[in-house]
């Protein structure tokens, strides 16, 4: 479980995050959802590190995060795996070496158990006999999977998407968070994405934690949101005319 | 002087959190091939016509009847040895080098591949930078002294084809009152401007935050930056050590 109590971010005199507590629950998908400026990205970097708050902490599982050394730092991002919104595959490295990339770094298994960890994630993220490509080769939906597989690859307890389905079509956008959904129960990780696409909040948002304007607004789930009175989040659920028509 | 204050601490992070000494080691010998092999051909050229051009220009302007034609290899000599394949060629490396490594770090900051390194817990600026710079001090000097090599050599073939000065005149030149101190202070210029050159173009593309015209000008800014402190390097090396 990750818990956040009172995180708050500025950057010079603009405050981002307006003092943030909740907690993600393990095994189960948690959705933090809001429109574009509204500090959600700002949010996921904090959790994972990449900036610090201001204010506030965030526990891993109990263990203090934003305020311990850099040892205990380092030891729990190691146990964190990630999936960025452009999917951050490296450039140089083909997708094999991308996906063993964490376990080279980390582990010392040998190159054979490596190779069969990489093939195992690979298909479970549905990916076969694409170990020798490039990124540059990869389609935008296969190098989220690529991106899925290197963050589960080193027996992450923690998973973080931002945007996965950001630029994709809605039929690969959909598999993207079923396997997201799958993955979370299969492995049993305390998942956390950051999005604002509504097919993801109906389909996989177990918990969804909404942010307007830096603040917490509202928390609940992929039910409870369409019968929501508050305003702010009835303007982003139903923005569009199918939710309006289903409504 | 904020700027130079997180360069300073962007070197010392470069010292922490380092990972296992194979990984370095692996990534060093591909930095090397990048840096130093891959320059071989673009040094080689500006060097072979620095000395030619050097010949020629210093046979114009400063052999008459008094002076003897060996002066013209002599000045060839200790103009390649103290300024030309140092300072020259670590220009030309901030070119072609400097600007690599920051469009390829500036490139890996914005599309967040950065960031991943750290995700996973790894220290970035020491695994990607580090490298850099150890493979920059490995391979520069040894440039240097292909540089000044083929640097003489060309100032021999053009000397020699043009008719200025013969081949006898020209080695009896390069022999007369050798000063062994340059070649020394050649290397000690070397390491300096490759240290330069890598950390300055390293901490340019490291910093890099925007899109695609925030990396062409990290790499602008680094190829900039580091000609400026390759020239103040140079005048301060100058004073001190000769």
């Amino acid at each position: 479980m990750i818990e956040i109590e009172n995180i708050s971010k500025s950057f010079q005199d603009k405050k981002v995050l307006h003092s943030i507590s909740g907690k993600f629950e393990k095994g189960k998908t948690n959705l933090i959802i809001g429109a574009s400026g509204t500090g959600k990205s700002v949010l996921l970097k904090c959790l994972v590190g990449l900036l610090n708050p201001d204010k506030g902490s965030v526990l891993f599982d109990g263990r203090p995060f934003t305020e311990s050394d850099k040892s205990t730092t380092t030891q729990i991002r190691r146990e964190i795996g990630m999936l960025f919104q452009g999917s951050a595959l490296f450039d140089s490295k083909n997708v094999e070496e991308n996906i063993k990339f964490p376990l080279d770094m980390l582990t010392e298994l040998t190159e054979n158990e490596k190779i069969e960890k990489v093939n195992h994630c690979l298909n479970l993220v549905g990916l076969d006999k694409i170990n020798f490509k490039m990124p540059s080769e990869l389609s935008g939906g296969m190098k989220k999977r690529v991106g899925i597989a290197r963050a589960i690859v080193n027996d992450s307890k923690y998973l973080f998407c931002d945007e996965p389905n950001s630029g994709l079509d809605p039929l690969t956008a959909i598999k993207i968070d079923d396997l997201i959904l799958e993955l979370t129960q299969k492995l049993d990780t305390t998942t956390i994405v950051v999005t604002h696409d509504m097919n993801s909040v109906i389909e996989i948002g177990e918990y969804i934690m909404f942010l307007h304007n830096g603040k917490k607004i509202w928390e609940g789930n992929n039910k409870e949101i369409l019968k929501t009175k508050i305003k702010e989040l009835n303007d982003f659920v139903f923005s569009n005319k199918l939710m309006k028509k289903i409504r | 002087m904020k700027n130079f204050g997180k360069y300073i601490l962007f070197l010392v992070s470069l010292l922490e959190r380092r990972e296992k000494l194979k990984t370095y080691i692996n990534l060093t010998i591909n930095e090397s091939i990048k840096i130093g092999y891959d320059s071989l051909f673009i040094v080689s050229i500006v060097s072979i016509f620095m000395g030619a051009v050097t010949t020629i220009q210093t046979a114009f302007n400063l052999v008459g009847p008094l002076i003897p034609n060996y002066v013209i290899s002599l000045v060839v000599r200790d103009m390649t040895l103290l300024e030309l394949s140092p300072t020259i060629i670590a220009i030309v490396f901030a070119g072609k080098v400097g600007s690599n490594i920051a469009g390829e770090l500036g490139t890996m900051r914005i599309t967040e591949q950065i960031d991943a390194l750290e995700v996973m817990g790894i220290n970035s600026s020491s695994y990607l930078v580090l490298p850099k710079i150890i493979a920059a001090l490995l391979m520069f000097p040894i440039l240097v002294i292909i540089s000044a090599t083929l640097a003489i050599f060309g100032g021999y073939t053009a000397g020699v084809l043009t008719d200025v000065i013969t081949g006898q005149e020209y080695i009896y030149g390069l022999r007369y009152e050798f000063n062994p101190f340059n070649i020394p202070f050649a290397m000690v210029k070397s390491y300096v401007f490759a240290f330069i050159v890598a950390s300055i173009s390293s901490f340019q593309g490291y910093y890099t935050s925007g899109g695609a015209l925030e990396v062409g000008k990290s790499s602008t800014n680094a190829v900039t930056n580091s000609c400026i402190a390759i020239l103040v390097a140079d005048y301060v090396l100058a004073q001190i050590l000769l």
